[in-house]
């Protein structure tokens, strides 16, 4: 996937005029929260599993040598196999490796944001093999030519009208040449049409939520069952996913079932979670007969003890991204990689480099609200501000910013100074709201105040109203 | 490729200022996987007697859009889904889990034409029996075997499961311990978490039920 976030105030600005795009957003904010807080609110120990989903992701990255170990061995155990992979390349000639084996000409692919990761789509087509997207969003946006825009929605940027066209642009080489509109027809076309591509497939590519080192099982988590016909029918099925995936036990997954769906869809439990060992026993009717694990590091495994390690506790619920005040209002494209919105902006520079992607770390006003949903309380703004500080220190700062930063240092240790210059500041807006109390135009930031007025300060500071309540209530307290 | 293994383990354990792990935290680690302790269990469902387990499992399987029914024992079973059939305006046809408590009831009887084997292409009914069912969510486990082929929980679009009420347990700790005992350690090739039929909000974040699995979830609470 080409990376574009370097030119991230571009898309932003772009996404903020695009119509389409907007009113898509508006269903996404009117949903994802509130479904969220009223599942949260059913389960009265929600915030202690929350903070048992850290401790025991915490206790599996210091142990994640032993755990990983211990899962291949399972695996094996099971007659599946385990393929390491320490970066996007290895992980595409692994899976390209089991596929021409196979004898692949299609491939089924359930929804898998480590695929997007490596570009598994682009480098199976140009060896001659085609990728099917499975689940209908990243069907629709497979149909599109589009990346995802959210982990979990791809396609939550689409409406309606957009997906029936490109339903009826690509339905037509199936005899499907009325145009349908309504979204229950859409989806019972897509159905049928996918139907035939799982039987006929010969690989089944799905992700993992979780890989149980107990058991050797690799766990999908989905509401349609196209994951499960993507890895049911086919001959081989492989499982690719990321080394921080593993947990040590089935009861270990319980515990993040709970927390996934819930900080999700704000469903109690997604439809289908789906525990696969090894290929199909002797004595089976169907599965497959091979079974793969791809595990992938790609730059993981140097997160270990280092400042960014609590991002590695992720299990890509989304909640984060859903009540993001600026990925509502830009959604998931203008980050310019696979993975957008807060916990994207901590790992695209961790995986692509922070020199390629510098903008988001700095594309949030630090609300919090992403930590305070997390279900693995990592905490999203500090791991931001990490990346803040190691942009300034490299010098990939603009100038202008970092002489800004410089003055307003050198002016924060002068505080009689501060004290004097913010007196007269506070005065200055004050006289620039006039009678009506709002400034319509601020020097040095028109962008902002071409959108909105600025409500002019009262005329004095926060300093002098404090020292003067402390006055006050020093006085009731002598009274 | 081997060297990527060492590599990455070498990176981990680098990052954790280590070498393999050993001695007490070794010991712990080994023990974690080799007796599984449940975590955080809600109230919920754990704490209710079995028939308020019984009936908080009707009452979240059926928030999830699954259609439960109640009979008293496995001989009812055959009409009871040939109402089901019916009421679908399907034809008197179904596929059946070879599993004996499924596949040895007398379809015939209740005029159905019922074939024991795994799913094929157009198949429209299927009926399957669960390994358990989970009251907190209203979930049932399903364990694939040559009794019960995976692809009868995906393939057909009327999805009908028969779960004994002796086997509604509070949790998946529950479940997964049940399991344990009874598999001696054998695990199947899939083990399925159903929690309603099959849906999808990818159009326009409106849910539409029947995305690629069943569009239907019956579920028969035996001896209830
Ligand atoms: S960072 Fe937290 S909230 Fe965001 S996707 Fe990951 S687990 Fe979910």
């Amino acid at each position: 996937m080409q990376l574009t976030s370097p030119d991230f105030p571009r898309n932003a600005a772009h996404a903020l005029h695009d119509a389409a795009l907007q009113r898509a957003l508006g269903n996404l904010k009117a949903g994802f929260p509130g479904k969220r807080a009223a599942a949260v609110a059913r389960l009265p120990e929600f915030e202690a599993l929350r903070d048992l989903g850290r401790d025991l992701k915490n206790h599996i990255i210091e142990h994640l040598d032993y755990y990983l170990e211990q899962f291949e061995a399972s695996v094996q155990r099971q007659g599946g196999q385990v393929h390491w992979a320490r970066d996007a390349e290895e992980a595409r000639a692994i899976i390209l490796g089991i596929c021409q084996r196979a004898g692949a000409k299609t491939v089924t692919k359930g929804k898998s944001m480590v695929s997007e990761e490596i570009g598994l789509n682009e480098h199976l087509a140009a060896h001659g093999i085609e990728p099917i997207e499975t689940d209908l969003g990243e069907y629709i946006i497979q149909l599109r030519g589009e990346h995802p825009s959210h982990i979990i929605a791809p396609a939550i940027h689409v409406n309606l009208d957009q997906v029936s066209d490109a339903f009826h642009q690509h339905h037509q080489q199936y005899g499907k040449h009325e145009r349908q509109t309504e979204p229950r027809a859409l989806m019972n076309e897509a159905r049928e049409i996918l139907r035939d591509k799982f039987l006929r497939a010969d690989v089944g590519i799905t992700g993992a939520n979780f890989c149980i080192a107990e058991t050797g099982q690799t766990v999908i988590v989905t509401n349609e069952g196209n994951g499960d016909l993507t890895q049911l029918l086919p001959r081989v099925h492989i499982a690719i996913t990321s080394i921080e995936k593993v947990v040590p036990t089935l009861e270990d997954a319980a515990t993040f079932i709970r927390l996934l769906a819930r900080s999700a869809t704000g469903q109690e439990i997604s439809v289908y979670t789906t525990f696969s060992a090894g290929g199909r026993r002797a004595e089976d009717l169907d599965g497959p007969e091979e079974f793969h694990v791809v595990l992938l590091d790609n730059g993981r495994s140097q997160m270990v003890g280092g400042e960014q390690q609590d991002m590695l506790r992720c299990i890509r619920c989304s909640a984060c991204m859903n009540h993001c005040p600026v990925y509502g209002a830009i959604g998931g494209h203008a980050y310019g990689w696979v993975y957008p919105g807060p916990m994207g902006s901590v790992l695209t520079p961790q995986l692509v480099g922070i020199e390629h992607a510098a903008h988001l770390p700095n594309a949030s006003t630090f609300c919090g609200r992403c930590e305070s949903v997390c279900p693995v309380r990592i905490p999203l703004p500090r791991l931001l501000r990490n990346w803040r500080a190691r942009e300034f220190e490299r010098h990939l700062t603009p100038q202008g910013y970092r002489f800004g930063l410089r003055a307003w240092a050198w002016l924060t240790r002068r505080p009689a100074l501060y004290c004097g210059l913010t007196r007269l500041g506070a005065r200055l807006l004050r006289w620039l709201g006039g009678r009506s109390r709002r400034i319509r135009s601020l020097p040095l930031a028109g962008g902002w105040s071409a959108w909105r007025d600025m409500p002019a300060p009262q005329g004095r500071t926060f300093q002098a109203l404090w020292a003067e309540r402390q006055r006050a209530a020093g006085m009731e307290g002598k009274r | 490729m081997s060297g990527s293994r060492e590599l990455i383990l070498g990176n981990i354990r680098k990052g954790l200022r280590r070498g393999a792990l050993s001695g007490d935290a070794l010991a712990d680690c080994a023990e974690r996987l080799a007796a599984p302790r449940p975590n955080l269990i809600p109230a919920r469902a754990a704490a209710l007697d079995h028939a308020g387990q019984l009936a908080l499992f009707v009452q979240m399987a059926s928030e999830a859009a699954a259609l439960v029914h109640r009979v008293e024992a496995a001989a009812e079973v055959p009409a009871l889904v040939a109402g089901i059939v019916d009421a679908a305006a399907l034809p008197r046809q179904l596929v059946c889990a070879p599993a004996a408590a499924i596949a040895g009831l007398d379809w015939q009887g209740a005029g159905l034409q019922a074939q024991a084997r795994a799913a094929r292409q157009g198949d429209r009914v299927s009926v399957t029996p669960a390994f358990a069912g989970i009251a907190e969510t209203g979930t049932l486990m399903l364990l694939s075997g040559a009794h019960s082929p995976t692809s009868l929980n995906f393939l057909p679009d009327l999805h009908i499961v028969v779960l004994s009420a002796t086997r509604v347990l509070a949790s998946y700790e529950e479940a997964f311990a049940l399991w344990r005992r009874e598999s001696a350690g054998e695990v199947p090739r899939t083990i399925n978490l159903i929690t309603g039929p099959s849906r999808s909000a990818d159009i326009e974040q409106k849910l539409q039920m029947g995305a690629h699995g069943p569009i239907q979830l019956h579920i028969v609470l035996l001896g209830a």
